[in-house]
């Protein structure tokens, strides 16, 4: 059988000398060059420190040295992870040109296992955004029907991997920004358990809720992204690294008896054809032996509204720092400081970020901390308890990803509150620190694909990749379809 | 009508600590522009601070020598403004869960000035004007400091000195600050207002922002009360608005009122976790803490017998003090070692700093043996101060000015001898003592002590003396 990871089909290519890895990656860059025009998935395509690190590994196996599993996978980059020396933009006006002089810990962890980065990745600016359209650089398109968007906010990585043009990607995900992109995309996102992944070098949209996770074609390709990237950093104090064994280990283990929760909620105002597609992901896990419980969780009707107070609080103060003063854009001509700075922010960012710090700026203020800020606090405390309570009698949620399948372009920035709505599914998990991955459970009529999410106990990666990975081996063949794109391995 | 000033005091002191709070850059006075910097001081995207320890004990300390009651549970809060020199455009600071709470600061008339809060946050960095440009340095970007609240408790200027000088010396005795106001390492905002002479209510009050040394403190305070006084003498009101102090001028003038108050926006930050203290942590750090300088002083006064005012000149620095008590160990009488530092020793110092920095050629051993030299009765008072001056002079320590022959009094048959040659040699000074002049006997005196090297017993000398020429 041949291997399903692409990462470990690329290791054993790599290793039995049947490629070099400088073919390799020219073999990517060739597929950008290509498709990436109708994609618009690379915002900055690396070709020099992709051909560096690759020769590098070339090197290494030509004096016969041993290679780490990642070394030679050509993968990207969301745009808001910081790269020392490479432009690192979060797709805004605002920070265009600019150059971190540091790594992000994630980039530090791969680069010492000698990924080849091929490229960084379009998004929603600073991952405000649901279609990837609010990028400065216009949205990313998705590789099963370039007439619809990859989504977002990490829509750039979800459209590279889902078209073949990397071999996976880091995103991150305040409120659903790899989950929702991988689901419309046809392909895998992890949302880690909060502090599982450093977050530093992150540029933060959310403290307090965001994550990097990887987006890979398959399950186990999460599993081993997610194993590597996982590691306790001093340089975050939220982190805490991974609890427990490796999730590689625990992604095959027969998920007979395991308890599959579907809580109601989430299946209301969803449409008929993901209703479907969910419907009949719960009869393959009854056919592997899982057990189905159903529940409500009625806590789960406040996440929106606290998910759009805290994201906009915490972004309000975040993005006070894009100034002029020190990087990134500044307006050419003003009068004094404050002319410069409040011209250099109404000119550098879009308009979702304007609306998000507006909102932010508002829920924090004083007379209004209360009635906002202070009572979303409070309820994110009463969704984390409704979700610990319903851990009591499951080991996994089962749940769309997103209550449709990928949105046509431009539909997205006709409507911000629809738009806001269809994050109902994804935002609670983030709430409540909690791990979920999306993964594909089927195609709508026009062939585009459905995703649904797994939904583990905090640090319990391992038993929804375990869940995930037995529900990919049982219908690989009709749901993880990939496009006719990019590279063939 | 006679008017009472209310007044509390907002004190910031910058840490010693080594590296800053959230980064370890060095916290180092002065350095080229923005080369104490790295990307989480400036605040680059993606950066993330963390908590430097030795800042939670340092404030802990400082929390426990001013009997404040230490929090188990505290968090750290963005203070969002916006100005060129904060970074990230909010200060990480403390809110509503300070550090510490409660405590007091005792002044020497007995009032207790009590203290609201001790919270730790971090310096802005700072603005440079230069030739119609500005220039931001971030050095100082991250720096800890604490901040010390009292409540409106001080009633004069001399009590807002004495505050201030009090905290500064206790956060000096423990040794988390040097709390130079020259430097900037301590500074003030003043929350002043007045009443008639008797009100029990509060006036409107208003704030003077960053005073950076004692006397611009005292001069701002006393241009405010008398312009408060006036206002309100005049029919007026005060305003409540933030003032900033204009040395030159000696006047303070608005820098926004209070609808320009800034709305910080206080929320937690979410990049920091819960600050937990445990007793064990508290008990330790109060083990650490050496005895502070108003405890010191009623020992010296109460125990020890030493003048008030001695005993206060001898705490008022920590290196005077601790020289002090190496110098009497295991001397009969403190108050010997006392007189020699303020007298002799003092006298080499010319200014406050010069105390403060306490660089004198001798060791508190040194002097200690000079002392117990003089207990011992080998040398009298004479040869210890000129042999103190010739130490302080030269660094040497006693044994290499004073030979042994130089050691021991005079046997009573020298002692005799010398003082009849005195007698020969100055007959007027003994005609003059007979005539009733009393203080002729001086001289006689002098002449036995010059020609004893000091060795003779001065009493013992005129006692002798006068029994001979009676």
């Amino acid at each position: 059988m041949s291997e399903i990871s692409q990462i470990k089909k690329i290791n054993n290519m790599l290793t039995s000398k049947e490629i070099s890895c400088e073919e390799l990656t020219k073999s990517y860059l060739a597929q950008i060059d290509k498709v990436n025009g109708d994609l618009n998935a690379y915002v900055n395509v690396t070709p020099d420190i992709a051909l560096a690190s690759a020769k590098k590994v070339d090197e290494k196996l030509a004096k016969g040295e041993d290679i780490s599993l990642l070394a030679g996978v050509p993968m990207t980059l969301k745009d808001n992870i910081s790269t020392d020396g490479i432009e690192t933009t979060c797709c805004s006006n605002i920070l265009k040109g600019y150059k971190p002089i540091y790594n992000a810990t994630v980039w530090n962890i791969l680069k010492e296992q000698d990924a080849v980065l091929l490229g960084k990745t379009n998004m929603d600016e600073f991952a405000m955004g649901s279609s990837c359209e609010t990028s400065c650089f216009g949205g990313a398109k998705n590789p099963h029907s370039f007439d619809h968007v990859a989504g977002g906010s990490s829509g750039g990585v979800a459209s590279a991997v889902g078209g073949n043009i990397a071999a996976y990607g880091l995103g991150s995900d305040t409120g659903g920004s790899i989950r929702q992109p991988a689901s419309f995309c046809g392909i895998v996102g992890l949302k880690p358990s909060y502090g599982a992944v450093s977050r530093f070098g992150l540029i933060a949209y959310a403290s307090s809720l965001d994550q990097i996770g990887p987006i890979t074609t398959n399950v186990e390709d999460t599993a081993i992204i997610y194993d590597a990237i996982s590691q306790y950093d001093e340089k975050d104090s939220t982190s805490q690294g991974k609890k427990g064994c490796s999730t590689c280990e625990a992604l095959k283990k027969d998920i007979k008896g395991m308890k599959i929760g579907i809580a109601r909620e989430y299946l209301e105002g969803v449409r008929d054809d993901v209703k479907e597609a969910i419907e009949n992901a719960v009869k393959v896990y009854e056919s592997l032996g899982a057990e189905i419980v159903y529940f409500n969780l009625p806590a789960l009707k406040f996440a929106l509204p606290v998910y759009y107070i805290l994201a906009c609080a915490e972004a309000s103060s975040n993005l006070g720092r894009y100034d002029g003063i020190r990087y990134g854009y500044k307006t050419p001509t003003y009068e004094n400081v404050n002319d410069m700075i409040c011209k250099t922010r109404s000119e550098g960012f879009g308009d979702e970020v304007k609306r998000r710090i507006l909102l932010g700026t508002y829920v924090l203020s004083a007379g209004y901390y209360d009635a906002y800020y202070k009572k979303a606090q409070n309820l994110r405390g009463t969704i984390v308890k409704a979700f610990k309570n319903a851990f009591d009698s499951c080991d996994v949620i089962l749940a769309p990803t997103v209550p449709m399948t990928a949105f046509k372009v431009g539909h997205a920035a006709s409507d911000p509150i629809e738009t806001y709505l269809t994050d109902i599914c994804t935002v609670p998990v983030n709430i409540a620190g909690l791990p979920a991955v999306s993964l594909p459970c089927g195609f709508n009529p026009k062939g585009m694909p459905i995703g649904m999410q797994l939904i583990g106990n905090t640090f319990c990666e391992g038993t929804i990749l375990n869940a995930a990975w037995s529900y990919e081996n049982k219908v690989r063949d009709s749901v993880f379809k990939s496009p006719e794109l990019g590279v063939k391995l | 009508m006679k008017y009472e000033m209310v007044a509390g005091l907002e004190t910031h002191i910058e840490l010693g600590t080594n590296t800053k709070i959230f980064c370890n850059c060095t916290t180092a006075f002065g350095g080229d522009p923005n080369t104490h910097c790295c990307p989480i001081c400036i605040g680059l995207p993606g950066t993330l601070p963390k908590l430097n320890k030795q800042v939670v004990e340092y404030a802990i300390m400082a929390g426990l020598a001013t009997n404040c009651e230490i929090a188990r549970v505290s968090k750290m809060d963005r203070k969002n403004y916006c100005y060129p020199d904060l970074s990230k455009a909010y200060q990480i600071s403390q809110y509503d869960m300070p550090l510490c709470e409660g405590g007091y600061v005792e002044l020497s008339n007995g009032r207790k000035i009590r203290l609201t809060r001790i919270h730790i946050e971090e310096d802005a960095g700072k603005l440079i004007h230069d030739r119609g440009d500005t220039y931001v340095d971030y050095n100082r970007g991250g720096v800890p400091l604490i901040e010390i609240v009292s409540e409106p408790d001080i009633r004069s200027i001399d009590e807002a000195k004495e505050y201030v000088e009090k905290l500064q010396l206790i956060m000096k005795y423990i040794g988390i600050s040097d709390c130079k106001m020259q430097e900037g390492s301590m500074r003030c905002d003043v929350n002043i207002s007045v009443r008639p002479q008797g009100s029990q209510t509060l006036g409107t009050r208003t704030e003077i922002k960053n005073m950076n040394s004692i006397t611009y403190m005292a001069k701002a305070m006393e241009y405010e009360f008398n312009r408060q006084v006036d206002v309100i003498e005049n029919g007026g009101k005060v305003d409540q608005e933030t003032l900033r102090y204009d040395e030159v001028t000696d006047t303070t003038s608005s820098m926004r009122g209070k609808e320009d108050a800034h709305d910080y926006r206080y929320f937690r930050d979410p990049d920091l976790v819960t600050i937990n203290v445990t007793d064990q942590q508290i008990e330790a750090l109060k083990k650490t803490l050496p005895e502070l300088p108003n405890a010191r002083y009623s020992r010296y006064v109460n125990d020890w017998g030493i003048p008030e005012n001695d005993a206060s000149l001898l705490t008022k620095y920590k290196k005077v003090s601790d020289f002090f008590e190496a110098a009497c160990d295991g001397t009969e009488n403190p108050r010997t070692a006392a007189n020699f530092i303020i007298g002799q020793i003092f006298r080499t110092l010319e200014n406050d700093s010069a105390k403060e920095e306490f660089n004198v050629a001798i060791t508190a051993q040194n002097l200690n043996q000079l002392i117990k030299l003089l207990d011992s009765k080998k040398i009298r008072m004479n040869l210890a101060k000129s042999t103190l001056d010739k130490m302080l002079e030269t660094g040497k320590p006693v044994n290499q000015l004073i030979s042994e022959s130089d050691m021991g009094g005079l046997d009573d048959a020298t002692m005799l001898k010398l003082c009849n040659d005195a007698i020969t040699a100055n007959p007027n000074a003994v005609n003059d003592y007979k005539n009733g002049k009393e203080k002729a006997i001086k001289a006689l005196l002098g002449f036995v002590m010059k020609n004893s090297r000091g060795k003779a017993d001065a009493v013992a000398v005129e006692r002798t003396i006068k029994e001979i020429i009676k």
